[in-house]
């Protein structure tokens, strides 16, 4: 920080004789910007009040809103996005414990895998459930063989269940890399002094560790938010027909229905959630301190 | 309460590297043991046994009459305080302090006063609500202490506290700490330090440590003024260690018999004598020696020289010289037969 505040005069001096101001420098980034994102975003809001009968109205969204599918496919998302949040957030923070606080064999490399795991794409996680869990995955197909029965007794696959499961799987690594680099911040010093003064492991978690790590756990938390509320490759993937969010609402309005100012209606919802929720996480970690 | 500390015949080990070799030492109820040492020698390692950090290959650990070998760290009831204070950053300095009391579930109501009363003793009272990170280091290490200290333990580990701290600070943390023991006669103390004069100035004994086992062990004063072995001789003070052959009443060494007391060691033997810089006088005198002067250094109160004589570098501190001789310069200088001794230990035929 110290170094930036020093460095702005000399730059402020080096400008003139340049000769050239310098926000000139920000004009390739912002005009790309513009184009790519900016642009694009702004068709879509302008579609979302241009209803196909002509003119501009606000009638989508009166029409959306007053809709059972958009409603219902609102409270999914946004259960679905805070169910799987709570559950990378506790399955992420335990597993995180685990790897950084107890010495075990190949600890080191399940950190790197988790690093690996990021990179996979979404549907990679869905289907690999999928054969697993799926109507014919391995653990039916175990059931069938064994029992002789029809069908076996895993079908949750397809219900808001499975659907949450796959997000927990795919995004608990999201919540793990920041807990890992906030544990590694954590002096060994203190955990060994909090336990010579008699505390126990549980409640050197709960007082020291927690929170010790309740920034990184907002990040993690609020990242995994936004990207669950926009998440359609495992909605798409595990074939769960009855559950429909935001995204796949876009999707069957703008692909399936032809109705491009519904769509764009739910898709600016959708981006104005996940813009608040940001602004939210902003503002309450800024005031904790983060 | 009060409860002595028994090392027996501790052992620490990670894999094949021995860190800690058979240790056998007891400290008293009541009593300040320093663990001297440079780095590597065990002496953190026996303190981290004490602690219940590290667990012995061998040898059983003893506060009080209890075994503590296999208790695990939170029901020792040890007080300790590291070099890097290890302060909760998000709890206040009060919390801090209660966090112990707390987790060893003192009563509620009793948690306030126990927490002055820790403040107080280390000067800390009007800071109880601050951060951690709003404080200087050496009121940092104050708050360890007391936090330390609340949960009034009859074993205090004191892990290089001071080591964090600039000098001028460290002596005045040197005396709150003497002062705190006065207080608190009854808590045995260990600690640990690579700096002989905290050891010197705070401890009943001092160990001392190097290559993983215990090397010595007695009085500063029996340490400083009697050592036993090489390594003690220049670890706990400063010392010309000269190689001498023994005669009777007397050593040769460079060609000159000094007279030295020789003690019980037999004739004949080649044997280190121990004579320390500041007991070095300039000019002639008993047991004198002649060499040239190779390095002068003015230290203030004191100026250092050392001085060639047939190759062995003497060092001789001496108080203030108006005229220092010059690099050099051929100087004599001496000390007193009784300002000498004879290293006893690793005393060989021939050596």
């Amino acid at each position: 920080m110290a170094s930036a505040t020093l460095s702005a005069p000399v730059n402020k001096a080096a400008n003139p004789r340049k000769g050239m101001p310098k926000w000139v420098w920000a004009l390739p980034p912002v005009a790309v910007l513009a184009l790519v994102f900016l642009y694009p975003l702004a068709l879509v809001v302008q579609q979302s009040v241009q209803p196909d009968t002509g003119g501009t109205s606000l009638k989508p969204y009166a029409d959306v809103f007053a809709s059972s599918a958009f409603r219902e496919a609102l409270g999914t998302t946004v259960w679905l996005a805070l169910g799987a949040t709570v559950g990378c957030l506790v399955l992420g923070f335990a597993l995180a414990l685990v790897i950084a606080f107890v010495p075990f064999p190949g600890g080191k490399a399940v950190a790197k895998f988790i690093d690996v795991f990021l990179s996979f794409p979404s549907f990679l996680i869905t289907l690999a459930l999928l054969f697993v869990y799926g109507s014919v995955g391995m653990a039916n197909g175990l059931w069938t063989d064994v029992t002789g029965a029809a069908s076996g007794p895993f079908q949750f696959l397809t219900t808001p269940w499975g659907v949450l499961l796959a997000e927990i799987t795919y995004f608990t690594p999201f919540v793990m890399r920041p807990l890992l680099a906030a544990f590694s911040q954590i002096e060994t010093a203190q955990l060994e002094v909090a336990s010579s003064l008699g505390a126990k492991p549980a409640r050197i978690i709960r007082q020291v560790i927690l929170p010790e790590a309740l920034p990184a756990l907002a990040a993690g938390g609020s990242l995994v938010l936004v990207m669950c509320l926009n998440e359609f490759g495992i909605v798409l993937f595990t074939g769960a027909k009855g559950v429909t969010t935001l995204p796949m609402l876009v999707y069957s309005k703008a692909i399936l229905e032809s109705d491009y100012p519904g769509a764009c209606v739910v898709a600016v919802v959708n981006v104005l959630i996940s813009v608040g929720l940001y602004g939210l996480y902003r503002v309450v970690s800024r005031r904790a301190g983060a | 309460m009060a409860s002595g500390i028994r090392f027996d015949k501790v052992s620490v080990a990670y894999g094949a590297n021995t860190v800690l070799h058979s240790l056998d030492l007891t400290v008293e109820p009541g009593e300040v043991m320093a663990l001297l040492g440079p780095s590597g020698s065990g002496k953190t390692t026996a303190l981290r046994a004490v602690a219940g950090f590290v667990r012995p290959a061998s040898g059983r650990v003893l506060i009080g009459d209890r075994d503590v070998t296999d208790l695990p760290p939170h029901r020792r009831g040890i007080g300790m305080v590291v070099q890097q204070y290890a302060l909760f950053p998000h709890l206040r300095v009060e919390d801090n302090v209660a966090f112990g009391l707390k987790a060893q579930k003192v009563a509620k109501a009793e948690i306030p006063a126990r927490v002055t009363e820790a403040l107080e003793m280390t000067g800390m009272a009007s800071y109880a609500k601050r951060y951690p990170r709003e404080l200087s280091g050496g009121q940092q290490q104050r708050v360890a202490i007391a936090r330390a200290l609340a949960i009034r333990p009859g074993v205090l580990l004191l892990d290089e506290p001071l080591s964090a701290l600039d000098a001028q600070l460290r002596s005045g943390m040197l005396a709150e700490l003497a002062r705190l023991h006065r207080e608190l006669p009854d808590v045995s103390i260990l600690y640990v330090t690579h700096d002989q004069v905290e050891a010197l100035t705070l401890a009943d004994r001092i160990a001392v440590m190097d290559k993983a086992r215990l090397q010595d062990c007695g009085t500063p004063q029996e340490l400083y003024r009697r050592p036993r072995t090489e390594f003690t001789a220049s670890f706990v003070g400063n010392a010309n260690l000269l190689p001498v052959q023994v005669g009777s009443g007397s050593v040769s060494f460079a060609g000159a018999q000094l007279k030295v007391p020789t003690g019980d060691v037999a004739s004949g033997v080649s044997a280190t004598l121990c004579v320390r810089p500041h007991l070095v006088g300039l000019g002639d005198g008993p047991n004198a020696l002649t060499g040239s002067v190779s390095e002068v250094q003015w230290r203030g109160s004191t100026h250092r020289l050392y001085v060639d004589v047939d190759g062995h570098r003497l060092k001789a501190d001496l108080r203030e010289l108006r005229t220092p001789p010059a690099l050099g310069d051929e100087v004599t200088v001496h000390f007193a037969p009784e300002d000498a001794v004879l290293l006893s230990a690793g005393v060989s035929k021939d050596g």
